[in-house]
């Protein structure tokens, strides 16, 4: 039989239901990967008993001629920012080392109840607060992606969700849950040459997520194509009463609905989006995708989006001022780490609990949002930033009264080695000038594969679409995928 | 204006984060061009722009004030780094 783990989302779920293979197959030949892939670092917990558990209940469900749960005989990774009951949960971090939640997120439930497995908790960085999973308290995750050069450095796999591409691309699993502030789950999916697509702000529940910045958050799939991604974002989204936020809507049939058609559809190409510096690779990419959109019947329309500049620096005012606030729950009182010094008072140990417990990143980050939400600075930049953010999200309505969807590159660059951004935020942060924008709006957008580099590293185009249009998002997608062929993937050193 | 490692050490103070003085001089530059780096939004004209607030228009919804998840206080404070008769333990605030 062919290796099971070369099988995505679809085929295992579809050949589980045929009875082609036995799911407890399928999570012991997952189970069986991930260990043999410690090199990678990519999980921080693993947990093949729960993909196993699901697995049995999968195969005695079909025995009992029981009708199939829409992920029954899938193992899934899970990042570590979705809190697990009984499973450590960290978000990477020592603050919260140890933590053991004593709940399910929504969203990881809502995965269980469709019959998925876990394989184990997925590294990350810090608090999803990183472009490159750098900051993760537990060590680099590596991508299994390496340079044709032969030079052998090590690469970044992206970030936040670094462990989830590094899973997904070494094929450690066949689909991962990512979460997406700034760009999280789709500049990792691109430098790994795998899909992964940011729902609209509200589709997935955000209860029992680790917050970062809770205008921002949104979960979603990260997976080998699109169809998959379409697959498990189903599962993930829908209503929750329990986040204030959630959207009161029918989650559609995104599956069902797949269309690679795009006849009738107009898609924006934003003459903003061409930065200074931005490799020709990468420019060639993009015309490429225009064409392939154009060749599925697509309307190529060119459009203005003139606040893009202003976006990554109105996120790093924003994110930061929210993880400020949402960050002061870890205090050494009610979970993780206490740092105590002989004789401490109580204000004492907060902070001694907070230097010791927080990575680099998440500190400058903490300190920015407290600096611009201090008093005086306040309306200078808080409020103008969200001033801001208004032009922006009134940039994207302007351009849908044009076009359907709009196609981008994913990220200005290739992966790059670990430790070549690591010592200048800025450079890291401009990571995501491409994925900022349309987060800061809350629409949806997705990163498919596009091509490799000279170096022969993958390289990803973004589709982004109107709010609740994950459909369309996806049917560009697919449009894309078919016209790309790309069926590169790592050489298996680790 | 530029940051120096005195508003370091305050904002430091504000987020209840212990720095050491070499730390606050390590930080205050990076900070400094972090700062300055956003504040090219200074440069946007948002006079009669509202601030955004919600992305996706939602309503906010209310439901009854009432109990929906209680009776797990022991399950909630197992991850406690020291509770004691069902208090979370904290260093002594009253002398």
């Amino acid at each position: 039989m062919a290796d099971l783990t070369d099988l995505g989302i679809a085929d295992l779920r579809d050949g589980v239901r045929d009875g082609s293979f036995a799911a407890v197959e399928v999570a012991e030949a997952f189970n069986a990967r991930v260990v043999g892939a410690k090199a990678l670092n990519a999980f921080l917990v693993e947990t093949p008993d729960h993909a196993l558990t699901a697995a049995r209940a999968a195969d005695a469900a079909r025995a009992a001629g029981d009708a199939p749960k829409p992920l029954a005989g899938v193992p899934i990774g899970m990042k570590d920012l979705f809190c697990t009951a009984g499973v450590q949960t960290t978000a990477a971090s020592h603050i919260l080392e140890g933590f053991v939640p004593p709940y399910e997120s929504t969203v990881s439930q809502n995965l269980w109840d469709a019959g998925a497995g876990m394989l184990g908790k997925l590294n990350m960085d810090q608090f999803a607060m990183g472009s490159s999973n750098e900051t993760s308290y537990f060590g680099n995750v590596i991508s299994p992606w390496r340079r044709k050069d032969g030079g052998n450095a090590p690469l970044a796999p992206g970030g936040s969700s670094g462990g989830s591409s590094s899973a997904v691309a070494a094929r450690l699993c066949p689909g991962a849950t990512g979460t997406d502030t700034g760009g999280s789950i789709r500049q990792p999916a691109a430098f790994v040459g795998i899909s992964g697509i940011k729902p609209t702000y509200g589709r997935c529940s955000r209860w029992g997520t680790i917050a970062f910045a809770s205008s921002l958050d949104q979960a979603g799939p990260m997976a080998r194509d699109v169809t998959d991604c379409a697959i498990m974002l189903e599962a993930m989204s829908g209503f929750d009463a329990k986040d204030a936020t959630s959207l009161q809507l029918e989650v559609p049939r995104w599956e069902a609905h797949l269309s690679p058609d795009l006849k009738g559809k107009r898609v924006g190409v934003p003459k903003d989006y061409r930065v200074d510096g931005m490799p020709s690779e990468i420019e060639a990419l993009w015309q490429q995708g225009i064409d392939w959109l154009r060749d599925a019947g697509a309307e190529i329309v060119e459009v203005s989006l003139p606040h893009t500049k202003y976006a990554l620096p109105a996120y790093y005012i924003i994110a930061p001022a929210e993880a400020s606030s949402n960050l002061a729950r870890y205090d050494g009182v009610r979970y993780g780490l206490r740092d105590l010094p002989d004789g401490a008072n109580l204000q004492d140990m907060y902070a001694a609990t907070r230097a010791d417990g927080f990575g680099d990143e998440v500190k400058r980050r903490i300190l920015i949002g407290t600096y611009v939400l201090s008093a005086g600075f306040y309306d200078a930049y808080y409020t103008q930033a969200q001033k801001v953010r208004a032009l922006i999200a009134r940039d994207f309505e302007k351009a849908w009264e044009v076009c359907d969807v709009l196609l981008t590159p994913t990220a200005p660059s290739a992966a790059f080695a670990l430790g070549e951004k690591s010592s200048d935020p800025i450079a890291m942060y401009l990571n995501d000038v491409f994925t900022v924008p349309s987060s800061l709006a809350g629409l949806p957008a997705m990163s498919v594969p596009g091509g490799l580099d000279k170096d022969g590293l993958p390289l990803g185009l973004q589709i982004i679409g109107k709010p609740l249009d994950e459909q369309g998002v996806l049917n560009a997608g697919l449009a894309i995928e078919e016209r790309a062929g790309f069926l590169a993937r790592p050489e298996a050193w680790w | 204006m530029s940051v120096d490692t005195a508003t370091v050490r305050k904002i430091a103070s504000l987020a209840r984060i212990a720095i050491t003085e070499e730390d606050a001089a390590r930080v205050a530059p990076e900070l400094d061009n972090i700062l300055h780096w956003i504040e090219q939004l200074g440069e946007v004209d948002t006079s009669g722009v509202e601030p955004m607030t919600a992305v996706i228009p939602n309503t906010l919804r209310l439901r009854d004030d009432v109990v929906t998840a209680g009776g797990i206080r022991d399950d909630l404070m197992k991850n406690a780094p020291q509770a004691e008769h069902g208090f979370f333990a904290v260093p002594k605030v009253i002398e």
